[in-house]
């Protein structure tokens, strides 16, 4: 038999339907009578509506913020003192604050006649002075996005551990670095069909989401409709990556006015709403000083950091989610004695920055990375040593790092020693000094981080956002057959929950995978849950199910006790079978006394029968901290600029992995991102606030030809409060990436004397970077000193 | 991202396809392969009241050789040429160029016409076909007129297509089996459009020395006579004395002020002569 539990590497169930196109998403949904909505979006950045004129053939197909009479804006406010809240408007309602925003909705049979529709409004609009910068924003003649609020900034947080101390170091490296706006571009963008149930009285919205509870929570608040009369169901999902966590205005517009038409209604989002109206991530600014000593051990860090906010708070993470954890995890793996960082989140008149794959972790891996390179140039040492010197110990574990974040465990050098190993070092040092026959040169980048997964009810309690997770639960019903169902209120859409549940589930109950159903994505159908987000499910939906089906096992134990005529007592449960001592029954058959010979049933016997929701937490749920430390090896054109991934190496621990395959899997995808935003991946904007990439012609991803193999190397460091420990490991992927490219590519023009700072790291800023340093060259003296 | 709606038609004959280019009162956009127009029209930014699908037309898929030439009717296909569906008489210079269009699944619609037409500078047969010393062969109601490729594309998504006009056939010539070929382009990742493009033709027994930068913001620039590229020389080794400092200077008369730019374009179309040199010592 095909190993099946815990750690097989098990071909993924849901494949067999996703890779033969028999999925189903929300734009292959018909529904009877079902319109199409397109809508008019705000062309500018920052203005006042002053009038939407509609031809008079179409009164009764646009609806404008004057129609949605009870509709409340979203709100997503952080308890966090000093948060400025901000109320996003369903449509517009007078203040436009960015380009996209929606205005009008319009609906007719076809989504071609609604955009003509669209296209027949004659919008009056007062353009106002627009800030689509985040450090002009803070300037105190800035465009107020919000103007009750004084100033643009959302939120302002602050630590200072001593930093006083790290003064007197002999080695100060101080570095201005940026990196760009994103667009997060799941293949499936987002997608709503709303339909109103008049005998149930109930609104469905089958709706691209990874959290639908959450959704539900949040349309149920805004529409003042009685959570039991909304269901949201998320059927297949093609990527979210946070995106798809957000509530949306469209989902509203679309639940009112299914409501108040009588008929399905229906709205894709499209590539260039996609890009240029929602999906925004990413965009961090630091100014940071390390210390250290001339040995390379850091003494302390000083930053000051700016989040691009943009206009809203976006639900349910708030717009100072990434900001604020800024503070939190800039120090990343290492242990140093001082610290002082300042974050603004700022608004801007560009869409609100969502929480995407790696949140923050991304851009504070680049910012503290490219610091640790900085100072291994300025000391003259090898940066995987000065890495070596300040990484926390395995002996030092669990450890409480400078901003109180809890490691649970791992041994972060190995990790490094690992990647290092995997690469001839030496030999690369000495190719480097000769000349490469195609005139290229060639540089060598680390990058090491520890990322928060599973992070519960204590961390996001202090963030009193909108979502707090708490017990995460699950259902498991065995079926008359000797089936196994599983109720989870996560959803999957590429993190292979249908196969690595049912593999938890295996593993306790010894039910065939085959045989286990895993139900998702349907609030009328699961338990309640925040969801899928922050790495979460291995750990949590992992959690549950195993406490469900131990719950199951203990009740087949009472029931196979009696049809053995054995001592429930006695027995032990045991791949799927009642083991007593003179005999064993199998769970099928224990099932089907449950459901058909109830006659047989012990009189004790425990009435919930084989279904049992059960939650689970782990004792301590700070957080699960998988790691990992990446290597590239790259090379770089210096006339035209363009760099080439030669070999890339990625040493992680993610715990006990469930299913190997699929974590292989996850790490692959996150490489692929991390690479599109170290080189590919950013949003321009003019000086009016316009999104200049509205189409993939202009918004470059990687494709296939552009991420090279990785080489992966596991370690299996058991996580000590988890079920079985395992780690959260979905996003780490994408957090290296741009920070170890980046470094290769500074180290492969330091000849020069050329550093790069922002990404991505287009031809353009190589050819820039070579350029200034050729022009400076007192500067380039000073940085190959 | 739904077109405005349109009509459609699909001639089968050339004079059809004319009369309803020429039709007063209706705007009409001339579809090949669709790969440019399908996104125009997607965009709204194009919104004709007739979409004229010209592949249909016996002329449009034409395939002649003669001697000194190739015809190719203007909606043979990137993919036609890349898999040898029609002859080829550019030693192989025209597959390798469209092997590198885009990716394979716009090369299987994209037409050699279309791709000239929509006249991206980006796009490589507006450089390619340019330094190939190819021609275009227009017709419109009152008969043909021919212009090189370098005449036909006037800037960016700017032809001289009168009104009522259409491509109707390319005609690359043969090159001797001694010419030295090379094309290159510069992207930032694999199915991207160009941002510098350089592309050299020497084939001296037919006294050809052509050089194309291309990928500028406007339509590409072409060194009929590229013998000034290398100190005046027409001999064979020529191609070994490749003068960066006048390419540069035909880039600042072309106006391309951004010396980054410059370099890059400058860099291409040194590595294709280069890469010419080094054909020529096989």
């Amino acid at each position: 038999m095909v190993e099946q539990g815990i750690g097989a590497r098990l071909t993924r169930k849901e494949d067999d339907r996703l890779m033969r196109g028999r999925g189903q998403y929300v734009a292959d949904i018909r529904l009877a009578g079902m319109q199409d909505v397109a809508f008019l979006r705000s062309p500018i950045a920052h203005g006042r509506i002053r009038n939407v004129t509609v031809p008079p053939q179409y009164n009764d197909a646009v609806f404008t913020s004057a129609d949605l009479v009870g509709v409340k804006p979203i709100r997503a406010v952080s308890s966090l003192p000093g948060f400025k809240a901000s109320e996003q408007p369903v449509l517009a309602t007078g203040k436009i604050r960015q380009v996209g925003e929606l205005i009008a909705m319009c609906v007719a049979p076809t989504r071609a006649e609604a955009e003509d529709i669209a296209a027949s409004l004659t919008l009056d609009i007062e353009e106002l002075p627009a800030v689509h910068d985040m450090l002009a924003a803070r300037a105190p003649d800035s465009p107020l996005v919000h103007e009750h609020w004084g100033d643009n900034v959302v939120l302002e947080t602050f630590a200072d551990i001593d930093i006083a101390k790290a003064f007197d170091a002999p080695i100060k490296v101080t570095r201005e670095l940026r990196t760009a706006r994103q667009a997060m571009c799941p293949m499936e963008g987002r997608a709503v069909v709303a339909a109103w149930d008049s005998r149930l009285e109930q609104l469905t919205v089958h709706t691209a989401a990874q959290m639908p509870h959450i959704n539900r929570n949040g349309l149920s608040e805004c529409l003042s409709l009685d959570q039991a009369a909304v269901r949201v169901i998320s059927p297949d999902v093609g990527g979210g990556f946070g995106y798809k966590g957000i509530l949306l205005p469209e989902e509203i517009c679309l639940s009112w006015l299914t409501m108040k038409r009588g008929h399905p209604v229906r709205w894709i989002e499209d590539r260039r709403e996609h890009l240029t109206a929602s999906a925004n991530c990413r965009e961090h600014h630091y100014v940071i000083t390390a210390y250290a000593d001339r040995d390379g051990t850091l003494r302390g860090i000083d930053c000051e950091a700016h989040v691009d906010s943009g206009a809203y708070s976006s639900y349910p993470f708030s717009a100072c989610l990434e900001a604020a954890q800024v503070v939190s995890i800039l120090p990343g793996p290492y242990d140093f004695p001082a610290y002082r960082c300042r974050t603004f989140a700022v608004a801007t008149n560009k869409c609100p920055i969502l929480p995407y794959r790696g949140v923050a972790r991304t851009g504070v891996c680049f910012a503290m990375e490219l610091m640790l390179d900085a100072i291994a140039r300025e000391v003259g040492m090898e940066p995987y040593e000065v890495r070596l010197k300040n990484l926390v110990r395995p002996e030092q574990m669990p450890f409480d790092n400078i901003t109180k974040k809890h490691f649970d465990s791992g041994d972060y050098p190995q990790a490094l020693r690992r990647a290092i190993g995997a690469f001839d070092l030496p030999a690369i040092r000495e190719r480097q000094r000769r000349v490469e026959p195609d005139g290229r040169l060639i540089g060598f980048g680390l990058a090491v981080y520890c990322e928060q997964g599973s992070h519960g009810t204590a961390v996001y309690a202090g963030w009193g956002v909108p979502m707090i997770p708490g017990h995460e639960q699950a259902t498991a019903r065995l079926t008359p057959d000797g089936g196994l169902e599983l109720r989870v209120g996560v959803h999957s859409h590429g993190q292979s929950l249908e196969t690595t549940l049912a593999q938890v589930a295996h593993e306790i109950l010894g039910v065939d995978v085959s045989k286990v159903r895993v139900v998702l994505g349907d609030t009328a159908l699961t338990p309640y849950s925040t969801g899928t987000w922050g790495s979460r499910c291995a750990v949590m939906a992992g959690g549950a199910v195993a406490s469900a089906c131990r719950e199951i096992a203990e009740r087949a134990k009472q029931i196979g006790a009696k049809l053995l005529q054995a001592d429930a007592a006695s027995v032990t449960f045991r791949d799927g079978r009642v083991v007593s001592a003179s005999g064993d029954v199998g769970i099928a058959d224990i099932a089907r006394t449950w459901y058909l010979r109830p006659q047989d049933l012990p009189g004790d016997v425990h009435r919930g029968g084989l279904e049992a929701t059960v939650g689970y937490k782990p004792p301590v749920d700070s957080g699960t901290f998988s790691y990992a430390a990446h290597a590239a090896l790259i090379a770089v054109d210096p006339e035209i600029g363009d760099v080439e991934i030669l070999d890339y190496v990625i040493a992680e621990d993610g715990g006990k992995l469930i299913n190997p395959m699929v974590v292989d899997g996850q790490i692959y995808g996150g490489y692929a991102q991390g690479i599109g935003t170290a080189l590919y991946e950013e949003m321009p904007f003019d000086s009016a606030g316009q999104p200049l990439a509205s189409t993939f012609a202009d918004y470059l991803l990687p494709g296939p030809t552009e991420v090279p193999a990785p080489r992966l190397d596991h370690m299996e460091t058991l996580a000590p409060y988890t079920l079985f420990g395992q780690k959260g490991i979905g996003e780490g992927g994408c957090i290296a990436p741009p920070a170890a490219i980046t470094n290769a590519v500074n180290d492969a023009l330091k000849g020069f004397g050329a550093e790069l700072s922002v990404s991505p790291i287009t031809p353009r800023r190589v050819l820039e970077a070579i350029a200034a340093a050729a022009a400076n060259p007192a500067e380039r003296a000073g940085a190959a000193a | 991202m739904k077109p405005a709606r349109f009509d459609y038609e699909r001639p089968r004959e050339l004079g059809a396809a004319l009369a309803l280019l020429a039709g007063d009162n209706v705007t009409t956009k001339v579809l090949a392969g669709g790969q440019s127009l399908g996104p125009l029209l997607n965009l709204r930014l194009v919104q004709p009241d007739i979409v004229v699908d010209i592949t249909a037309i016996p002329e449009m898929i034409r395939v002649e050789e003669e001697a000194d030439h190739l015809v190719l009717g203007a909606c043979i296909t990137h993919a036609d040429i890349e898999d040898g569906r029609v002859p080829d008489v550019t030693n192989g210079a025209m597959r390798d160029v469209a092997a590198g269009i885009a990716y394979r699944a716009v090369r299987n619609r994209g037409t050699i016409g279309g791709s000239l037409t929509s006249a991206d500078p980006s796009a490589d047969w507006v450089s390619a076909l340019a330094a190939l010393g190819a021609e275009v062969i227009l017709r419109g109601a009152t008969g043909t007129r021919t212009l090189p490729v370098e005449d036909y594309v006037v800037g960016a998504l700017e032809t001289s297509l009168g009104t009522g006009e259409l491509l109707e056939t390319v005609r690359i010539p043969r090159l001797s089996k001694a010419a030295r070929w090379a094309y290159v382009k510069k992207c930032r990742k694999t199915g991207e459009f160009a941002h510098a493009i350089g592309a050299v033709l020497v084939d001296p027994e037919r006294n050809v020395w052509r050089a194309v930068i291309g990928a500028t913001e406007s339509r590409p620039i072409v060194a009929a006579d590229a013998r000034e590229l290398f100190g005046g020389r027409g001999d064979a080794a020529a191609l070994n004395t490749f003068d960066a400092r006048i390419a540069d200077r035909i880039l600042i008369n072309a106006g391309m002020s951004d010396a980054l730019d410059r370099q890059i374009h400058v860099v291409a179309l040194r590595r294709a002569v280069a890469q010419a040199a080094e054909t020529a010592l096989q």
